[in-house]
């Protein structure tokens, strides 16, 4: 509470009209039955940016201004923390939730302010042709779905013909998106799917619990968030679901989802597009400029979490696309408009992630024009109950393109056509 | 001294029956009315727009439309999000299935559909009341609610099951879309409100609302003297649903831009709008707009207060709002359970005898 103050205190003293200043928002989520996931990436985003400003001076000696609003994962009070945002110039808004990205998508558009929604949101915004403001590097939930199903082919040996997969998933905008890429996969591969939506907030799944006792699927895949995630693994892990065959999407395999399970949730598997775990030369920067300086977002606790590792993505990514954008208009004093050509031309490769302290700990990404979706790559991480840790136990698996691109195409076409828009052309 | 209605006599019966017989109201009405339409869409911006004026715009006429089944007519309705979300639906439809149609029209129609709806689901208020009838419209709600997920065609086969509205206009100005200008979407919405709210008024001076206040006060006395309960009721249903639809079209068209039937339509809408006409005054024109405000705007209010001018952290803020506004609502339905309204009326018979209370 105090450091928040202090905090808040010390980013209005910053804030004079005289500096010019590169402006950050993070649309957090403290709040409601999703905050075991929202508080971590909250955090992890915002003291990545603090980071930059304690130890950088900003970027590239711009000064960040970082501002906050708490949505509660509500779409209403998204838009209105949009609305109320948009205007102090922030660079890029990731709301992390897919229905407040649903809706801002038009509004951004129209308002020239570019979206990253990092492996959430509309999957088909991934072609840029359509979607020049929104972006979802490094991976869609298309992509995901495609690769945890690869995976499953991995343990099957390589068929997955006349098995029973069931997707149990957020019954919103959320959790349907994968449902038609994993029909298609059905085709493909023989396989049957099985749809079992949970309800907002999902903390009643005694009914999905029956249905997967029932018809014992050889594979669960989940589609989760908040509080919902460690319902699923608690009640999995109590009618004894084998957990290896239970993969969640990379927003269902925090550890504040598996640890209420205790030694049930044992196993559990989920796809994932970043390292695990504090061992990044970057944390020993974390630790010093921000946390043992009480400049953190949070408590201080979240340091070296899964979605605490994810927000640090995110942020990177943006300041990273605002350096580009600043190289490529030669000034820093950049606008939402020069901010999207820096996402468009961004690149960080390994060799630019040691140079940030964070050697191996994503993918590498190039954004083009035509492909805002980035590399689609997500290796499987499994979870250990005995040391409470997360574990990569494979490396990066492609997505399976033949079938994820088409259905963008196809999505995307319907949307053009549906506003009328004519995609524009991409060198 | 400002509030003296000497001097001001009725010489006809249209005087005498006039919505404001007091002449400082009418002019107060006028000079709002005048703000609003006048002055408001030189100044609205973006913000204003999406997140304080449509907003209490769309959940004032919903509140009205429960209001007149609840409120007027005595029938407790736990089902106003799933009517909300049958108002949205049928403007998608309309909107995607006949390009060409005026806004007007979409919303009009869409109010109508809603209307049909809810008078079907109003049935079985004629043979169950109170607690039981509320969970007959929470029936309805989920049954909904669970309809426009389950069914492809309502939301086009997306594969999302969202729901978008496309750029349409009204009387060849757009109004839906990110691309409508901000004062455009609002006068559209505020016209509504005000006809509506006009409509609603003058419909519940006259027999029909009359009828409804009857079956309210007590059915069975109202059945003898000659009141149709199976009319009334379904009127009552009828209209409310066609307020609460139409506020739901506008939700989705023009407000929102899109919408996702679990959480826009879900059963906090429900609980929200009762909570307004209980909190504003139930059986009251006035308490639906004073409700509306209180749960629409003083969350914003407060944010704003302490996150811009307090500095607290917005976790910290956002704890703080709920707690306030929970207390309010108890402190408030303590002290005047009558609601806002009732708040309100007492203020004005102050008012009109001050400086002199004897």
């Amino acid at each position: 509470m105090k450091k928040t103050l202090l905090a808040a205190l010390a980013a209005t003293a910053l804030s004079g009209p005289a500096f010019a200043e590169v402006v950050f928002a993070g649309l957090d989520y403290r709040t409601g039955p999703y905050a075991p996931n929202g508080i971590p990436f909250a955090d992890g985003y915002a003291d990545y940016f603090t980071l930059l400003q304690e130890r950088d001076g900003g970027i590239e000696g711009e000064p960040i201004r970082y501002l906050t609003c708490e949505t509660a994962y509500n779409t209403e009070k998204g838009v209105e923390c949009y609305e109320s945002l948009k205007g102090e110039g922030v660079l890029v808004f990731q709301p992390l939730s897919t229905g407040i990205t649903y809706q801002l998508i038009p509004k951004a558009t129209q308002d020239q302010i570019p979206l990253h929604t990092m492996g959430y949101g509309r999957t088909s915004a991934a072609n840029g042709t359509v979607f020049p403001w929104v972006f979802n590097y490094p991976g869609t939930y298309w992509d995901a779905a495609s690769i945890i199903v690869k995976h499953m082919l991995d343990v099957e040996g390589g068929s997955l013909e006349g098995k029973k997969i069931a997707l149990v998933y957020h019954n919103s905008a959320y959790g349907k998106e994968p449902i038609r890429t994993l029909e298609k996969l059905a085709e493909k591969h023989g396989f049957t799917l099985q749809l079992l939506p949970v309800g907002h907030p999902g903390q009643e799944q005694k009914a999905t619990r029956m249905q997967i006792r029932r018809d014992k699927p050889d594979f669960v895949t989940m589609w989760g968030w908040g509080v919902m995630n460690q319902v699923a693994i608690k009640e999995a892990a109590s009618i004894r679901y084998p957990m290896d065959r239970f993969i969640g999407v990379w927003w269902s395999a925090a550890e504040s989802d598996t640890l209420p399970a205790g030694d049930g949730a044992d196993g559990y598997k989920a796809v994932t597009f970043h390292g695990v775990g504090d061992d990044f030369p970057i944390y020993a920067d974390l630790r010093k400029y921000v946390k043992d300086a009480g400049k953190a977002a949070g408590d201080g606790s979240n340091l070296g979490t899964v979605l605490y590792n994810r927000g640090m993505a995110a942020a990177m990514w943006a300041a990273e696309a605002a350096r580009t954008a600043m190289k490529l208009h030669g000034t820093t004093k950049i606008t939402p408009v020069m901010m999207r050509d820096g996402m468009e031309a961004l690149t960080v490769d390994e060799a630019r992630l040691a140079e940030l302290g964070l050697p191996g700990f994503t993918v590498p990404v190039a954004v083009t024009c035509a492909n805002h979706g980035g590399p689609g790559l997500g290796a499987i991480q499994q979870w250990d109950a005995k040391a409470q840790k997360w574990s990569l136990i494979t490396d990066y698996i492609a997505a399976d393109r033949e079938v994820v691109d088409p259905l963008i195409a196809e999505d995307s076409a319907a949307f053009a056509a549906e506003n009328a828009l004519t995609p524009r052309a991409c060198k | 001294m400002i509030y003296r209605e000497t001097g001001q006599f009725k010489t006809s019966y249209a005087e005498d029956s006039q919505i404001f017989p007091i002449a400082q109201d009418r002019y107060v009405f006028w000079a709002l009315m005048g703000f609003a339409f006048l002055v408001v869409p030189l100044v609205i911006d973006d913000y204003w727009e999406k997140s304080i004026l449509l907003p209490f715009l769309v959940y004032s006429l919903a509140a009205i439309g429960l209001n007149i089944l609840t409120g007027y007519c005595g029938q407790l309705s736990l089902g106003t999000g799933g009517f909300m979300a049958v108002g949205a639906y049928a403007a998608y439809k309309l909107m995607t299935g006949f390009p060409g149609l005026d806004m007007v029209i979409v919303v009009l129609a869409s109010g109508v559909i809603t209307a049909a709806v809810g008078m079907v689901f109003g049935l079985p208020s004629l043979r169950i009341k109170g607690f039981y009838l509320a969970v007959a419209t929470l029936a309805a709600q989920f049954f909904l609610i669970w309809l426009f997920n389950k069914v492809p065609w309502f939301y086009n086969n997306s594969a999302t099951g969202q729901i978008s509205a496309p750029e349409r206009t009204a009387f060849g100005v757009q109004v839906t879309g990110a691309a409508a200008s901000s004062s455009a979407s609002y006068l559209f919405c505020l016209i509504f409100v005000v006809l509506m709210g006009f409509a609603a008024k003058n419909l519940l001076r006259g027999r029909i609302g009359r009828s409804w206040m009857a079956i309210r006060d007590m059915d069975i006395a109202a059945e003898i003297i000659g009141v149709d309960p199976l009319r009334a009721k379904l009127s009552a249903f009828g209209v409310s649903s066609f307020y609460i639809g139409v506020a739901g079209a506008l939700y989705f068209a023009v407000w929102f831009g899109g919408a996702e039937p679990t959480e826009a339509f879900g059963i906090n809408v429900s609980f929200n709008v009762l909570f307004m006409i209980i909190i504003g005054g139930l059986g009251s024109m006035l308490g639906s707009f004073l409700g509306a405000a209180f749960i629409v705007l003083l969350p914003i209010l407060l944010k704003t207060a302490l996150v811009d001018w307090f500095s607290l952290g917005t976790a910290m803020a956002k704890h703080i709002e709920i707690t306030t506004l929970g207390a309010l609502i108890i402190l408030f339905l303590i002290l005047e359970p009558h609601g806002l309204a009732r708040l309100w009326a007492v203020a004005k018979e102050k008012l009109r005898l001050w400086p002199f209370p004897h």
